[in-house]
């Protein structure tokens, strides 16, 4: 407790002379950690790719999922701690039931969203919770069309044409602002995801894995896994393009 | 304004005040009508019996008119063949013993592995269905490669069952589900109103249980082909429809297959009520009138 403006940062019920909660910014800080996580909204739908390291060589591929199905019409991609992740997935799946069986319908990727963020910003309320260490993309399908959320961990919603979070994430901004999102559909889509997730992986970071999901019309309107043989072809593309970049380099 | 009692008469219901059983209470209406004078006739209930109901009592007492079947499908009937397992049931439910819808699909595919058909209650059914509809959803969610097959949803149903027949609110409905096991293997188990239940080669649920059973079991062999099958089938529903007056003739048959669930479109099958028995039927049956 040594020096002015220190001590502010135990608790997230404790404010900062200058009106910040420290708690909630180093939890954004945990997300900065984790694998990038990129979503766009295309014309025929949402897509949403991750960039899921590997911490180590005895794992089997395809586990930790850091893209999960919340709903037939609706799921989650996600960058830092992946249990938190898991938990926050887990409240979203929850509340997908919970509206389906009051209402008797889907629920709208609007309350949906808002909903996840109800939930983060509670955890941002009590001394006795941590804030969640993750942010999600939210991808939905709903009587309205297509939709992307992003919604972090201090709580915060907002709707987006493309989204990026994790490591590197300024980096693969530059390259989502360059779509043409009004434009490109979600198979042209996944391949231009796939190179920014190849593009911006750090090399100091061994292994990853590019997990790709998508909830468009060739999915029948169902949050899925990009099939493999579309998404292999765009990965293997994307890999062979990353190496031809490091060469010229 | 005539002052309204508000009371629990057990004899009539919950928050409702017959006349004739509190003299007292009864004087307050005698010749206020706006209908005309209130004779002691009236208020004896010979004629006509005003009463009152009273919101709050009635919210005490449960609701009872969920425990008791309104709208009703009847039999449901299953059955193994080589290649798959077929289920079949008419397209009928009626309200009491109207036959007031006519094109109901009584089959629900559940997932690849499984399909259900009903008999009883309709509303009850649609529940089951949401039940139903969030196991697979969950199972959609998990993307693990893995789906709930038949005999878990058989399992799952008898726990259902029994559980509300444990709180004395049963769901009026038994089942027939078919389709697959854990091990790759044709199921098909029938679940009743209490959760008994039991898997066989073939089975009926409802009236059907009595008629096309025996049709089953005189027929039924493991290398059944499809054809033979669905021909088996048609004469049990013909037999059904003949005999039930809760069947209707259009019937859907239904297939479960390693290829998953296909629910047939409705067909009629060819009846026949000339027989001379059915002239005059009480004439060969003693006791009849």
């Amino acid at each position: 407790m040594s020096g002015i403006g220190s001590g502010y940062d135990l608790s997230t019920t404790t404010y900062s002379p200058d009106g910040r909660v420290f708690q909630v910014e180093y939890a954004g800080k945990a997300v900065d950690a984790g694998g990038l996580t990129v979503g766009v909204k295309c014309v025929d739908g949402v897509v949403i790719a991750c960039e899921k390291l590997v911490p180590s060589k005895l794992h089997k591929p395809g586990t930790n999922r850091r893209t999960r199905a919340v709903a037939r019409h609706a799921g989650v991609g996600g960058s830092g701690y992946t249990p938190d992740l898991a938990a926050v997935a887990d409240r979203a799946r929850a509340e997908c039931a919970n509206y389906k069986s009051f209402y008797g319908d889907a629920i709208p990727g609007k309350v949906l969203a808002e909903r996840m963020a109800h939930y983060y910003h509670l955890f941002t309320l009590y001394w006795s919770v941590r804030p969640f260490g993750c942010s999600t993309l939210l991808g939905c399908k709903d009587f309205d069309g297509y939709h992307l959320y992003l919604v972090e961990q201090n709580g915060e919603c907002a709707k987006m044409r493309g989204a990026c979070i994790g490591k590197g994430k300024n980096a693969a901004k530059t390259e989502v602002e360059k779509l043409k999102l009004n434009e490109i559909t979600c198979a042209e889509a996944v391949k231009e995801l796939a190179r920014i997730v190849y593009a911006t992986h750090d090399v100091k970071d061994k292994e990853f894995e590019c997990e790709m999901s998508w909830v468009c019309d060739a999915s029948d309107g169902e949050f899925v896994r990009v099939p493999e043989d579309i998404a292999e072809p765009a990965r293997e593309a994307a890999r062979v393009a990353a190496q031809g970049d490091a060469m010229e380099s | 304004m005539i002052p309204r009692r508000t009371a629990h008469e057990r004899v009539i219901g919950p928050g409702v005040v017959p006349h004739g059983v509190d003299p007292e209470h009864d004087a307050l209406y005698r010749g206020r009508t706006a209908r005309g004078t209130v004779t002691d006739e009236v208020l004896r209930g010979v004629r006509g019996r005003p009463f009152t109901i009273d919101g709050k009592a009635r919210e005490k007492a449960p609701a009872t008119r969920t425990q008791t079947p309104y709208v009703t499908g009847t039999s449901a009937l299953g059955l193994k063949y080589a290649g798959g397992v077929l289920l079949a049931t008419d397209t009928l439910a009626c309200y009491g013993s109207t036959k007031r819808y006519k094109s109901v699909e009584r089959v629900k595919r559940v997932n690849d592995k499984c399909a259900i058909a009903f008999t009883g209650e309709l509303s009850d059914f649609a529940y089951v269905c949401d039940l139903l509809e969030e196991l697979t959803t969950e199972d959609f969610c998990e993307d693990d490669g893995t789906t709930r097959d038949a005999e878990e949803i058989y399992q799952y149903l008898t726990r259902v069952m029994y559980n509300r027949r444990s709180k004395f609110d049963p769901l009026w409905n038994s089942f027939v589900v078919a389709g697959y096991d854990a091990k790759g293997e044709a199921f098909c188990g029938t679940v009743g109103m209490i959760g008994t239940h039991y898997a066989d080669d073939h089975v009926a649920a409802g009236f059907g249980n009595h008629i096309a059973r025996p049709i089953f079991r005189e027929f039924y062999k493991p290398d059944l082909t499809e054809e033979e099958a669905v021909e088996i089938m048609k004469s049990a529903l013909y037999a059904c429809v003949m005999r039930d007056k809760q069947m209707m003739n259009k019937f859907q048959i239904a297939k479960v297959t390693k290829e998953g669930v296909s629910i047939g479109e409705p067909f009629a099958v060819p009846t026949e009520w000339g027989y001379e028995k059915f002239y005059n039927p009480t004439k060969f049956s003693p006791g009849g009138w």
